[in-house]
């Protein structure tokens, strides 16, 4: 490249009259006009990019990526009881949807019963109720666990649930090792962002690494944790900051994994993580190929794993909720497209694309066949799946996934310097930087130094005309008549005999998850061992920061 | 006159903070007392720190869909204590449910891509801070969950 016509044109460029407007992507990384050779200096073929499927993975995990199979698609779903969600899930799946993930309510999330207290007013609101095993026996009917796989995002009772998941495989008579599918099962970012927990940081992580070592011996196709930068980005963090937060919890559970004496190799394969795809185009698809890149090189080097299974980071990914407006709701579909574009572009394994009426409600069932069709638009239609990696070696991709790799280690030096992940929630630091970083935006936003069209710019008066999908009361009442019908018809003696062995379990350190199975092979109901568990556990409460 | 004192409230077991912060943290900007709750609050605990606070105006975010729920009954739990405090709201609410939450007596329901001056203005309005030179030395705090 000739310096001397770089200068000229920088000459020009400077004579020119540029929009009134701070060039910035969101996360504030300063952006220059053009990108050239001379901002990859120290550019290395092999060493930044190699090859798909090859280390460093920056171009994708997969040797055919695209090509070979098109990512899956898996629309976050559940509401209501478990036959509405059966029946939401059948939908999907005629409309050619690939996967299935259930999104559970928030009694569910918090290991409480529906007809506990604190369940009043929230029994399927935003997501589906799961007391006991025969829910999740309705919410999988005539669905083949073999054929499909299913996302779990819960946190605090992943074993709990993915142990019923385990017995609706047995009574379809598919066995536990061919099941696949994921759990989300990250309670890290649940202390820094999403903030559903039960117990305290600690014996989480031990549950955790007894999910860890249960499954490699016995559901070896299941992915244990998905290290999950979503709720990270949601609470108000940055692209930057979701990257190095993220991957600073995948390494503290494969730390714990190693404490806990398991092989790296043994369970590393088995992470996988999930990201959110935000506004800012090209910065979301450098964070997918920094984060690819970071944690090849770390669990190479750092934790010295030999099985190149270890290195390679598969990820989900969903568009971004935070994004969507409730003003002129139909822009919704278009920004998600852009977002999902962004998921594909960097090299997503599965995709969540949301449903524009989602700032008002869960999504109906137009809504969200207009988000599936999205993304079998991009898959058939735009072409952008067809070649590996197609943005790879743009000057500007490529600067960009330096420099968010770059401030993502600046982060890791932070949080290293704090003593790790868990002191660092602990003093709030994660929380502080997060809740910091939402109020920033939100002051851009109000300053218009950033634009979301409906809100500060383009706005218009009149109020949103959409149909909204509704949870009737009904459905409390319905959940909770099921529940008492399970619990009069099962054998309650066989249910404190199973649960006080759970009890002993946690107590004197043996792995929890047999005993979970015993425990709702019986029926016990997922407040039950909840609750079991909290009187050895204890319960978490959190240091109040805004 | 005293500040006015704000509580925000993020009552059941809805965990999306983000909002509730980012008001609190406006508010505080703009010179109010503001008192956070902190998460996974019950009803009565909101009302019950709503009175001891001696608050000018509650602000309740509710995502989790439980607003119909919730709403009726904090004011409820208001009127059982005779405290004249108005509510006022935010989160995922879709239009139907706003005009039924402020028919029962919610002064305000401000959705998403509301700006937060918007909410302050809204305050500085509707709500005098009171006349109580007693307690206008208590310093800006966060309460711990109960």
């Amino acid at each position: 490249m000739s310096q001397s016509k770089k200068r000229q044109w920088e000459d020009k460029y400077k004579t020119c009259k540029e929009r009134d407007f701070k060039f910035t992507t969101i996360s504030g990384i300063p952006l220059k006009p053009l990108y050239t050779p001379d901002d990859l200096a120290d550019f290395d073929y092999e060493r930044d990019l190699g090859f798909p499927g090859e280390f460093p993975f920056t171009r994708g995990v997969q040797t055919t990526m695209y090509r070979g199979r098109l990512w899956t698609m898996r629309q976050f779903s559940g509401m209501g009881t478990p036959k509405d969600t059966n029946k939401r899930y059948k939908y999907l799946l005629k409309h050619g949807q690939t996967g299935l993930s259930v999104a559970f309510d928030f009694p569910t999330l918090y290991g409480r019963d529906s007809d506990d207290p604190f369940s009043h007013g929230e029994v399927g609101k935003c997501g589906v109720a799961v007391d006991t095993l025969r829910d999740m026996e309705i919410i999988f009917d005539g669905i083949p666990l073999d054929k499909i796989s299913t996302s779990m995002t819960i946190n605090p009772p992943a074993a709990m649930l993915l142990a019923m998941y385990i017995v609706v495989g047995e009574k379809q008579g598919v066995p536990a090792h061919m099941l696949t599918g994921t759990i989300q099962n990250d309670m890290l970012k649940e202390y820094q962002a999403q903030k559903t927990w039960i117990y305290p940081p600690e014996p989480s992580m031990r549950i955790i690494t007894d999910i860890l070592a249960f499954c490699s011996d016995h559901v070896p196709k299941w992915n244990t944790i998905s290290i999950s930068g979503y709720h990270i980005r949601e609470a108000g963090a940055t692209a930057v900051q979701e990257l190095a937060f993220t991957l600073a919890n995948g390494f503290t559970y494969v730390e714990y994994g190693i404490k806990a004496g398991l092989p790296v190799d043994k369970f590393a394969p088995r992470l996988s993580f999930f990201f959110n795809s935000h506004l800012d185009f090209f910065e979301e698809i450098a964070k997918f190929r920094a984060a690819r890149r970071i944690w090849a090189r770390e669990m190479r080097e750092k934790y010295k794993a030999q099985d190149p299974r270890s290195w390679l980071m598969r990820f989900h990914t969903q568009t971004a909720g935070c994004t969507l407006t409730a003003q002129q709701p139909e822009n919704n579909i278009i920004r998600t497209a852009f977002e999902a574009l962004a998921a594909v572009l960097g090299g997503t394994q599965s995709l969540h694309t949301n449903s524009m009426d989602e700032t008002y409600a869960l999504p109906t069932e137009k809504a969200v066949k207009i988000a599936l069709r999205t993304q079998q638009l991009i898959a058939y239609e735009t072409g952008v799946a067809n070649v590996i990696d197609p943005l790879g070696g743009s000057y500007f991709i490529e600067y960009l996934t330096n420099e968010m790799e770059r401030r993502a280690y600046e982060y890791f030096e932070k949080i290293n310097a704090l003593g790790g992940v868990l002191p660092a929630i602990e003093k709030g630091f994660f929380q502080k930087e997060i809740s910091r970083s939402a109020y920033e935006y939100q002051q851009a936003i109000e300053r218009r130094e950033k634009y979301h069209v409906g809100i500060n710019i383009f706005e218009e008066e009149e109020k949103p005309d959409i149909e909204i999908l509704k949870i009737p009361p009904e459905v409390e009442i319905e959940q909770i008549k099921n529940l008492k019908k399970v619990k009069k018809e099962r054998n309650s003696t066989k249910v404190k005999e199973k649960l006080k062995d759970l009890r002993k379990a946690a107590e004197n350190g043996e792995n929890l998850m047999p005993r979970i199975l015993e425990c709702v092979r019986a029926y016990a109901t997922l407040g039950e061992m909840c609750n079991t568990l909290k009187e050895v556990f204890g319960v978490y409460r959190e240091p109040i920061i805004f | 006159m005293r500040k006015i004192r704000v509580l925000i409230g993020k009552p059941g077991l809805d965990g999306h903070d983000r909002g509730a912060k980012v008001v609190a943290a406006a508010l505080r900007d703009a010179g109010m007392e503001v008192i956070y709750t902190g998460l996974h609050q019950t009803c009565e605990a909101i009302v019950e720190a709503a009175i001891q606070e001696d608050v000018d105006v509650i602000g309740l975010s509710i995502l989790s869909g439980a607003h119909m729920t919730i709403f009726p009954r904090v004011l409820k739990l208001l009127k059982e204590r005779k405290a004249n405090i108005p509510v006022i709201g935010g989160g995922i609410i879709p239009q139907d449910d706003v005009k039924k939450l402020e028919k029962m007596g919610v002064k305000k329901i401000f959705g998403p891509g509301t700006p937060t001056n918007e909410i302050v203005e809204w305050i500085k309005n509707n709500v005098g801070g009171k006349n109580s030179p007693g307690q206008s030395t208590k310093s800006k705090k966060s309460r711990k969950q109960k």
